[in-house]
């Protein structure tokens, strides 16, 4: 018989423009992943990807949500937003490359760092993306 | 160590693993929660009216010595009566303790002013400062370290580094701090000078910190200690004050440099350093904030970060006598003349030993885990969900009531059962309101075969309850 994986769920809404908001879901994970025991290096690898997909949604879409999975041996964070959607996908995961407005980076984000971040961060990581209707990222984070 | 060390309070299980200079006089704390809501590490909990110490978080940082109204919190160091244990004595003086007096009052009349109250030898720990300058810039010119590299010249913040960022430890700068390189040059000398052996003399340093006092009982990546001991500033400022007004006698010798010196005010480290980017953040909570920084990656392209846990750097240090801005003012003067007389470019020349020794590798550095609420992981799970659930019944007004520092930190408490939720007066008010609340609607109720008569009457049962809330009232009253 099967039986239900023992886990924690954390749910944060993501604001477009929200900046005051920016890092409190990142560093809530984190510090939840610290408090089970998990290595500092894998937390940090895990509040890595939290926060610059919190960035993201905050400049990019038109609001969004994390979902976040902790389970004994790995963290599994999904975020699903309403935006504009990542037209090249190739392109956007080059380091460096950033369609974030002039406004956004004179605040000093989208500096084209995001997405490769969270692929080099997680273990796994997965994107589908669809013009004008958003997009959806997931990645796991093995301790 | 002051004899009276031995009535300070000493909490928690794990006493004995950590040793912590700052410390709880309970016969003056009064059990309010200024200290615990200060505490960058929520290390403070006021249990039966007194502030107890979290040994596993404590960084010995001072905060609570600043904030607590009462002067209940205290660092242990050692004392002048200490001296008399040692041959040869010898005191190491601070930069920042050049910031205690008055400009007019030259750092040679400072340093014999220490000669006067018992020590055979005083050596300015700006002369280490230099060498950890000197030292640091080697190390940044590596090019397989991780950036940005951070300062453990300040022995509160590498705690803290140790305690909340562990995953940091790797950015932690390997270079000695300037009071350890100043104690092995001091104590070299004296068994040169003296012939006497290294156990005979006593190296102390006359600390603005009490993290200071830790580094040396506790030290971290590095096996031993260079110094004997640590005196409080402000323990010996009286006496000194005394001692440097009547002192016009310099004391012989070559003075450290204006660079040395800076080490003393925040930023001063960083200045030392040549084409490099820096960034300097001094006050702990500031500190933490920066460390977070770097922790999601947001300051990789920086090569050096200068943290000093006290506000305005070792100036402000809580065992200094003088306001950290009065100091800091005076500090700064005594630059400006020491740079107007240094000449350019005949700075002396540091010793490639010395730097090499500064470098050597160190001892890896173990992370604290003080956050772990469990061994067992699955344990750990269903605790941070209980832990939400009493968040979320506890008013969030983080007043500090119940000796917590937040309504987040006694929810933790309770489930890690050093807490009660009782301990909340708001829930307790709530929980004698709802028991309240019961017994008037018992004292309403009546046996079976009172009701069934009473029922052939008239309805009393309510009624007689007015009757009686109106009695009490009046007996209340009159």
């Amino acid at each position: 018989m099967e039986t239900e994986e023992q886990g924690l769920l954390l749910e944060f809404p993501l604001e477009h423009y929200r900046f005051e908001t920016a890092g409190e879901a990142s560093s809530k994970i984190k510090q939840v992943v610290r408090q089970l025991g998990v290595n500092a290096q894998t937390a940090r690898r895990i509040s890595v990807c939290a926060y610059e997909a919190e960035l993201n949604a905050i400049i990019h879409a038109y609001g969004g949500r994390m979902r976040v999975k902790v389970f004994s041996d790995r963290t599994e964070l999904e975020v699903t937003d309403e935006g504009p959607g990542i037209p090249d996908i190739e392109a956007a995961m080059r380091e460096g490359f950033s369609t974030a407005p002039d406004n956004i980076r004179e605040m000093g984000f989208g500096a084209g760092m995001g997405l490769p971040n969270m692929a080099r961060s997680a273990d796994e990581f997965q994107i589908k993306s669809s013009k004008e209707k958003g997009t959806w990222i997931q990645m796991l984070v093995r301790y | 160590m002051d004899s009276d060390a031995g009535s300070l309070l000493k909490v928690g299980a794990s006493a004995e693993k950590y040793f912590h200079s700052v410390r709880l006089l309970p016969e003056r704390c009064i059990g309010c929660v200024s200290c615990a809501r200060h505490c960058p590490t929520e290390a403070i909990r006021v249990r039966s009216g007194k502030a107890r110490i979290t040994e596993s978080r404590c960084i010995d940082c001072g905060e609570c010595i600043r904030f607590c109204p009462n002067h209940a919190k205290t660092a242990v160091t050692d004392s002048l009566e200490d001296l008399k244990n040692f041959q040869y004595n010898i005191a190491l003086a601070a930069p920042s303790l050049y910031a205690q007096f008055e400009k007019n009052i030259s750092v040679p009349s400072i340093l014999a002013g220490l000669l006067k109250l018992g020590f055979d030898k005083v050596v300015e720990v700006a002369r280490g400062a230099e060498i950890a300058s000197a030292a640091l810039d080697e190390y940044l010119k590596r090019k397989d370290i991780k950036r940005p590299v951070i300062s453990s010249a300040c022995p509160a913040s590498v705690r803290l580094i140790l305690v909340k960022f562990p995953e940091l430890i790797e950015y932690l700068s390997p270079v000695d701090a300037p009071v350890e390189i100043a104690a092995r040059i001091a104590r070299a000398e004296a068994v040169r000078d003296t012939g006497r052996a290294p156990c005979e003399i006593g190296v102390w340093f006359i600390t603005p910190c009490p993290a200071k006092m830790t580094a040396i009982l506790e030290p971290i990546g590095v096996e031993k200690s260079e110094l004997t001991g640590t005196i409080s500033m402000i323990s010996i400022y009286g006496e000194l004050l005394k001692a440097v007004s009547t002192t016009a006698k310099a004391v012989p010798g070559h003075l450290a440099s204006s660079e040395g010196v800076g080490w003393a005010v925040a930023g001063g480290e960083a200045a030392g350093l040549s084409d490099t980017k820096v960034l300097v953040a001094h006050g702990i909570h500031n500190v933490s904030n920066v460390l977070e920084q770097v922790a999601i990656g947001k300051l990789n392209d920086v090569d050096f970060i200068e943290c000093l846990s006290c506000a305005g750097g070792c100036i402000g240090g809580p065992l200094t006598a003088i306001n950290r801005f009065v100091a800091e003012n005076i500090l700064k003067q005594r630059l400006k003349e020491m740079r107007a007389s240094e000449a350019e470019g005949c700075a002396e020349l540091i010793d490639e030993e010395q730097i090499s020794q500064a470098l050597r590798p160190k001892a890896p550095i173990e992370p604290r885990p003080a956050l772990k609420l469990d061994d067992d992981i699955r344990v750990a799970m269903q605790k941070i969900e209980m832990i939400d659930d009493m968040q979320k019944r506890l008013p969030g007004l983080d007043c500090g009531s119940c000796g917590s520092p937040t309504c987040r930190a006694l929810a933790e408490d309770i489930v890690q059962g050093t807490a009660s939720e009782t301990d909340c007066v708001f829930r307790l008010r709530e929980m004698v309101r709802t028991l309240a609340e019961e017994m008037v609607n018992l004292s309403a109720k009546l046996p079976p075969s009172l009701t069934h008569e009473s029922m052939n009457k008239e309805s009393v049962g309510p009624v007689s309850l007015k009757r009686t809330v109106n009695e009490d009232k009046k007996w209340i009253g009159g």
